[in-house]
């Protein structure tokens, strides 16, 4: 995104295109009303999350008796107190490490399974090929609330609620949707010659899979690994019900949080400090990796 | 700990390998059919382990849900009670203030993504800080719904009167003299409903403008100079040929919104859990659920998953016709 382009020649001062001067008058006014509403937007969107940042950094006492902004002006008191109570009292710590267990395999596991019925989808030729793909694309907006009560019934019959495999399952369920549609996307894109050529020389479909359309597709698997990995972690619902109600030492970070929000009325401080720790993750992903995160999003629109 | 860490090893390094062995022995196993064969089973063994999942997780369970709705809460034994389940959804005054509030949020969280998302892509395009300032719009959809849950928590803090205020709302108000205003606890007027709305608004304002923005650029530069040239003005432009040519790309992002609208669950549950006049479809179902009233609770979620498929259809019908084009 910031990848700067080869320095191009700069147009001569003088080789300004002269436009008339009634024109530049409203022009310039409108530039002016331009860089004004999309600062302000810009502000707006980043005090809430700057507000967060500076509250969990001030002492507890002083949280609960001047607004974020004061801290700015002295005396100036900041403190690490907040994160260290957290991280040693609430669980939090632990929560961390259970969202991590959660979200890498039900990261891996949907993308192992999408990548073979993408390919199908893209480049086999079989009856009714098109309507099941439709078909798939059409669960993308199922409403994860009418699954619940069937699968934790089912979950329950195995034994396994509360165990992060029934998370992983969960997840890898209810995110290949996008992952097939995603990935179906990048590979029914590809050339067909490539395959035509792959296939003149000799290779069968598992070859053609692993040589060709695999390592051509690993910008659209980067992008939904990302989108996979946040969606798991940030998420509430499915860690709530399949495990929060069997075992919940093992909820991920998310649902520690929820319960501290509901329970801690006055332990703010401690809030500030843990939603920023939630935060420390997607935060990383984010600057680092934006790009396959947006292409991403666009390229999977229709998720729900 | 220990055992827990090695399961996800295992999983990880373990299934992609499983994977892989199960397509290389199926194809070992094809290629003992004759060659006309061959071509219709193998994309079945490839869709096999994708299908499977689809089924279990989401086709089986909808079916499921839609039979229980039709049953008496009891776990153990379920007794067919007809459509009382639905009947208790249609005279209950919580659960219709709740599909109410569903109306409320759907038509607002779409109005207010879309059209900021469509404002904010058009004028970023002009200016050349716009990495940054999508960049910051963007962030939030990054987060999780609890910790925007956590951080507008903060940003709607409220004192009482006379004391000072620590929330940003209600301190930035408060400099031309209005509020304070408990924006969390007030059912009157659904100022609450509305609050969390704000909420929404501001984590997918980002993912609308994304989208959009790409559509923008995806414009070509001709047809606008060619309409400059002509004499229209940059307000007349907008209207007469971006806007248009942004049409299916407008279409596809309201739907998304409408359905995040309808499933909006987590921010009610962080920051009102439904109290003062804020109940939503999803927040009532876990309610339910939470009650043991299974029978209920799977009635709540067909309501919502009635409401889904008229925008499933359509979101179904533009997939197909943007197939067609490719």
């Amino acid at each position: 995104m910031t990848a700067t382009a080869p320095s191009r020649p700069l147009p001569h001062p003088l080789a300004v295109p002269a436009t008339p001067r009634a024109n530049r008058r409203p022009r310039r006014a409108g530039r002016i009303v331009l860089h004004l509403v999309v600062v302000g937007l810009m502000v707006l969107w980043a005090i809430p999350t700057i507000g967060l940042l500076v509250s969990s950094f001030r002492p507890s006492s002083e949280l609960s008796a001047s607004g974020w902004w004061t801290a700015f002006a002295p005396p100036y008191h900041f403190t690490m107190e907040n994160y260290s109570q957290v991280i040693n009292q609430s669980g939090i710590g632990r929560a961390f490490l259970n969202s991590l267990f959660i979200a890498i395999p039900a990261t891996i596991i949907p993308i192992a399974v999408a990548a073979f019925a993408a390919y199908a989808f893209s480049w086999m030729e079989f009856p009714g090929r098109d309507v099941l793909f439709v078909v798939v694309v059409g669960l993308l907006v199922v409403p994860l609330q009418t699954t619940l009560i069937p699968i934790l019934r089912a979950f329950a019959e195995w034994g396994i609620t509360g165990e992060f495999l029934a998370v992983w399952l969960a997840h890898t369920g209810y995110g290949l949707p996008f992952a097939v549609y995603l990935l179906r996307n990048f590979m029914g894109s590809l050339p067909k010659s490539l395959f035509e050529s792959a296939a003149i020389d000799g290779a069968n479909h598992v070859t053609a899979f692993f040589r060709v359309a695999l390592p051509l597709c690993v910008p659209a698997i980067a992008a939904l690994a990302i989108f996979q990995f946040l969606f798991v972690w940030n998420d509430l619902l499915v860690a709530l019900i399949y495990i929060g109600l069997a075992k919940p030492d093992r909820l991920p970070l998310t649902a520690t949080m929820a319960n501290l929000v509901n329970s801690l009325g006055g332990g703010w401080y401690l809030l500030a400090a843990a939603a920023f720790l939630s935060m420390l993750v997607p935060l990383l992903i984010f600057f680092t990796l934006q790009r396959y995160f947006i292409r991403g999003i666009i390229g999977g629109a229709v998720k729900g | 700990m220990d055992s827990q860490l090695l399961t996800a090893i295992e999983v990880v390094v373990g299934v992609p390998a499983a994977l892989v062995g199960y397509i290389w022995l199926t194809e070992r196993i094809v290629t003992l059919a004759p060659p006309k064969w061959q071509k219709r089973i193998r994309p079945w063994f490839w869709l096999g382990p994708a299908l499977g999942f689809l089924g279990f997780f989401l086709v089986y369970p909808t079916i499921g849900t839609i039979i229980r709705s039709f049953q008496s809460r009891s776990p153990l034994r379920p007794r067919w009670v007809g459509l009382d389940n639905y009947k208790w959804f249609f005279t209950n005054d919580a659960a219709l203030g709740a599909l109410l509030n569903n109306v409320v949020w759907l038509v607002m969280l779409t109005v207010f993504t879309v059209g900021l998302g469509l404002v904010v892509a058009v004028l970023v395009d002009r200016v050349r800080y716009e990495p940054w300032a999508k960049s910051i719009l963007f962030l939030p959809l990054a987060i999780s719904m609890v910790a925007a849950g956590v951080i507008w928590k903060f940003m709607y803090d409220f004192r009482p009167p006379g004391q000072p205020q620590t929330g940003t709302v209600n301190a930035v108000i408060g400099t031309v003299g209005l509020g304070p205003v408990a924006w969390l606890q007030s059912p009157t007027f659904g100022v609450s409903t509305f609050a969390l709305i704000a909420v929404m608004v501001w984590m997918w304002t980002g993912f609308a403008m994304v989208i959009i923005s790409a559509a923008v650029k995806g414009i070509d530069p001709e047809l606008l100079e060619a309409a400059r040239l002509d004499g229209a003005g940059e307000w007349q432009v907008f209207r007469r040929v971006t806007f248009p040519l942004l049409g299916p790309t407008l279409a596809v992002v309201s739907t998304t919104m409408v359905i995040t609208s309808l499933k909006t669950f987590d921010i009610v549950y962080t920051l009102t859990n439904g109290n003062y006049d804020t109940e939503v479809i999803a927040n009532l179902m876990i309610k339910q659920m939470s009650f043991g009233e299974y029978g209920r609770a799977s009635a709540v979620a067909v309501v919502l998953l009635l409401a889904i498929i008229p925008v499933m259809a359509f979101n179904i019908r533009q997939f197909r016709a943007q197939e067609s084009v490719r």
